[in-house]
């Protein structure tokens, strides 16, 4: 570390204690959906609703604290602003004035846009201060409040719990509380009459609590907990209908995919908690940043965390279990499967994304395995999603994808894109499944070759908000997911070798993948789209006439979410695009949510770029159009009720054929698993524990038995019966034989002979007391 | 002094006693020997008494009479309810509890 007292006078080098009612008090909102899961098990079934009341009203609370953390938040940055503005001028006139409101911390390295501590400071800081002032982000950093109490102590470590408020978390509170709420409102119709209604919002409420306390938590204990107790609910809600064997099936695959994943996350947190020595967050990311650990270590952290993000957040190659967990409701895959608990991982690399950053070495190198995951995670998704005839299947897998995206621009060192698409993300898929939940819900079908087709006629404004919808998540200007997924192409640095500006590093790969897949989105998109809501109803709605429009509690969330998909793009827009101005180049919702402190790396921001834009857009609309021209001109052309050509590419192409067979069997993923990993690990392993059991223990057992029986026997014959008897024996027998001879010499029954030895006796015994007396 | 007239009687009584008991087979004078045995003993403590002039030798005198008296009232007793079983006072057949 560099001398901390050469750094006290040297000017606009502070941190701002962020502060603030909500967001000390940031506990109540993970709380409120607590209380509420405990009065529903308690009372829920004798309210009016069923329960769902407790439910709803606690995550709408929940709801506005969010909001209000997220006002305080941006008040807070914009406090900083100010203050950093009037340091700068002090700077200017040679006067630090560190008097003032603002707590101003001295003890910590500091992140600021001097150049002489940038000099002063390690290599990387001089870039980061750098590229910040390129940005024109601000210099005075803000520290997240934190909040904790000891938990327990124990051998001289104090275990701590409480909760860290930055950016992100607000960012997060926000999307999961808005979420939880509009899937709350949807399930009291989705639901309505089943059999278990209670306890399904029960679940909802302790998902809630669980999703929200793991984004809040200020150690990676608690992001351990969280973690687990949100994997916990999703098992039960996929189960939600257990009595069907698939149900329950899908439900315990998504359980134990997750341990796979969940051993790493054990593993890769202890190895923190040993090197770094303290469970906080905001110790473990100084520590990486700062190289108080070794890369090494760093590395074999990153790579045990990266296994927990791939089963935790769906990637190849424990993706397998999120498209079978569309067993459970609709409602809860749109929750908990795409919006919420399946970017746990993400959330998780961002919050420890000092560990990566240096583990991985983002900024110095054009390959890593996050990266990797990620991007062959989004192209491998995306194929696999053209073949599924079950519309929550198709968008199973489009999150998958999706979530490769974030996983790759994590690596690629674009946290802020990482973090705005999570955030995108979370709006439109969500509205994406609540839509097909609606749609499901009028045709009792997820099957869209089978049961539905033509919808538009029947269901508008599903129709309307799907497609609103499907356009942000094809990312398509100027909707929400196109400024997302550009920013994550930005950061890639790839499009550096054709003259953009580049982020961390160079990564190309990845910059292919990422185009790839946004050309595979729109075009299965287009699928889904037609399938669904083009061509003839396929259904058969058994008499009960036309599929009509679901109710109102469905179709509201459905617009507000459509709202969302389409404004929560412009959150992140650079104002400085248009005006040309430096200063507004940046961005604001990376400004509000990215930290600006210490336990945050010293990224680089790529700067967005009109060429790639325009590339990207060419590429997503050439996907449209591709499948466009298959399903609406030469499927639709064949007969409005058709599905695909009868007399398709797959019939007259054997690779063609090939590759969809391979598409259709998933990669042979499942078989693995089950067939090659399981059974073929079972039959061996089964011959080999049975072989162990019977040669090894139960050899040992018997031979154990054999032995003591033999040193028995010997004991027994030679020692017991020999020795031991033969004391007690010989005892009896001197005893019987003193016996004897004195019964059969004296004791004869004699009565002159008694008289006559009593006489003798007594003749001695009186002449020895002659003699002796 | 008569006193070794008296003790030379007394032994001459005491061994005739002593045959009687080792010799006899009669119950009744077995029994018989013994007040033999016991008056010579009588007529040793009489003697030693009278010649120190101790009266306790005639009080151990008469309390062995009164004991004798009791013995052979006991001793008869047995030897009668031998008789009744056995129709015999024969002491050599009387052997049931030899070892």
């Amino acid at each position: 570390m560099v001398a901390l007292s050469a750094l006290a006078g040297e000017g606009p080098t502070s941190l701002i204690q962020a502060g603030g009612w909500f967001l000390e008090k940031a506990w109540i909102i993970p709380a409120l959906p607590a209380i509420s899961f405990v009065l529903i098990l308690f009372f829920g079934k004798r309210m009016k609703y069923k329960g769902a009341e407790f439910g709803i009203v606690s995550i709408a609370v929940a709801f506005i604290f969010a909001i209000c953390c997220v006002g305080q938040w941006i008040g807070q940055v914009n406090n900083a602003d100010s203050y950093s503005e009037k340091q700068e001028y002090h700077d200017e006139e040679k006067h630090s004035d560190q008097a003032g409101q603002n707590e101003i911390l001295n003890e910590e390295i500091l992140r600021t846009s001097s150049n002489e501590y940038g000099t002063a400071s390690s290599e990387k800081m001089t870039v980061s201060a750098l590229a910040e002032e390129k940005d024109g982000y601000s210099s005075v950093g803000i520290k997240p409040v934190i909040e904790r109490f000891t938990w327990w102590e124990s051998g001289g470590r104090s275990f701590q719990v409480g909760i860290m408020v930055d950016g992100l978390a607000v960012m997060m509170l926000f999307v999961v509380t808005a979420i939880s709420l509009l899937v709350h409102i949807y399930s009291t119709e989705y639901v309505a009459g089943d059999r278990r209604y209670t306890h399904y919002f029960a679940f909802l409420s302790l998902f809630s609590s669980s999703m929200l306390f793991f984004v809040i938590s200020e150690n990676i204990l608690q992001t351990i907990v969280g973690w687990e107790l949100v994997g916990v609910c999703s098992f039960a809600l996929i189960g939600h209908w257990w009595e069907e064997k698939p149900n329950s099936d899908a439900a315990l695959k998504a359980f134990l995919t997750n341990r796979v994943g969940d051993m790493g996350l054990l593993v890769g947190m202890i190895v923190l908690f040993w090197s770094a020595g303290s469970w906080s967050i905001v110790d473990i990311n100084n520590a990486a940043i700062n190289n108080e650990i070794g890369q090494s270590t760093l590395l074999i952290a990153s790579l045990c965390l990266t296994a927990a993000v791939m089963s935790k957040s769906g990637q190849f190659i424990l993706h397998t279990w999120l498209p079978d967990a569309m067993a459970g409701p609709t409602p809860v895959s749109a929750l908990i499967h795409a919006a919420t608990m399946v970017v746990a991982g993400i959330y998780m690399v961002a919050r420890l994304y000092g560990v990566f950053f240096e583990g991985f070495d983002i900024a110095g190198s054009s390959f890593n395995v996050l990266a990797l995951v990620g991007s062959v995670t989004l192209v491998g998704a995306g194929l696999l999603a053209f073949v599924q005839d079950d519309i929550k299947k198709v968008l199973a897998y489009s999150t998958v994808s999706q979530l490769g995206y974030m996983v790759m621009a994590l690596g690629v060192g674009a946290w802020t894109a990482a973090v705005f698409h999570l955030f995108t993300h979370a709006f439109f898929k969500a509205g994406l499944f609540l839509g097909a939940g609606s749609v499901s819900h009028s045709v009792h079908s997820f099957d869209m070759k089978k049961s539905m087709g033509g919808m538009r006629k029947f269901m508008p404004t599903t129709y309307k908000t799907f497609i609103v919808c499907t356009i942000a998540l094809m990312g398509l200007p100027p909707l929400a997911g196109f400024w997302s997924k550009d920013e994550i192409l930005v950061g890639t640095g790839g499009w550096g070798i054709f003259g953009g500006t580049g982020g961390n590093g160079t990564y190309v790969f990845a910059l292919v993948m990422g185009i790839i897949g946004a050309a595979l989105t729109c075009a299965y998109m287009t699928r889904v789209i037609y399938l669904t809501f083009f061509g003839e109803f396929r259904g058969d709605t058994h008499g009960h006439g036309d599929p009509h429009e679901s109710g109102k509690r469905i179709t509201i969330p459905l617009v507000i979410l459509a709202v969302m998909a389409t404004g929560a793009g412009f959150l992140n827009f650079p104002v400085g695009f248009l005006t040309g101005s430096k200063a507004g180049w940046q961005e604001r919702f990376g400004h509000y949510v990215e930290p600006v402190a210490t336990y945050f790396p010293p990224i680089a921001h790529g700067t967005p770029s009109w060429s790639l834009a325009i590339f990207s857009t060419v590429v997503a609309i050439i996907g449209v159009s591709a499948a466009g021209y298959y399903f609406f001109v030469k499927v639709n052309a064949q007969s409005p009720a058709a599905t695909e050509l009868t007399n398709g590419l797959t019939e007259k192409s054997k690779v063609a054929k090939a590759g969809h067979t391979l598409l259709k069997q998933k990669y042979y993923l499942d078989h693995l698993y089950t067939d090659i990993i399981a059974n073929g690990t079972k039959g061996p392993v089964a011959d080999a524990v049975y072989w162990t059991n019977q040669k090894g223990i139960d050899e040992a057992v018997n031979q154990v038995g054999k032995q003591t029986a033999r040193a028995a026997t010997f004991v027994y014959e030679k020692i017991d019966q020999n020795m031991v008897d033969g004391v007690v024996n010989l005892s009896g027998r001197a005893t019987e034989g003193l016996g004897e001879t004195t019964r059969t010499i004296i004791q004869r029954g004699k009565i002159h002979q008694y008289a006559a030895i009593m006489f003798a006796a007594t003749t001695i015994l009186a002449g020895l007391l002659i003699v002796f007396v | 002094m008569l006193l070794v007239q008296f003790l030379l009687l007394s032994s001459v009584l005491f061994c005739i006693g002593i045959y009687g008991v080792l010799a006899r087979k009669n119950g009744v004078m077995v029994l018989m020997s013994i007040e033999l045995i016991l008056n010579a003993v009588n007529i040793n403590l009489v003697a030693f008494g009278t010649m120190t002039n101790n009266i306790a030798g005639e009080v151990f005198a008469l309390f062995v009479i009164a004991i004798a008296a009791a013995e052979v009232g006991v001793g008869l007793a047995i030897v009668l309810l031998i008789f009744r079983n056995k129709r015999s006072v024969d002491l050599s057949s009387i052997d049931s509890m030899k070892g």
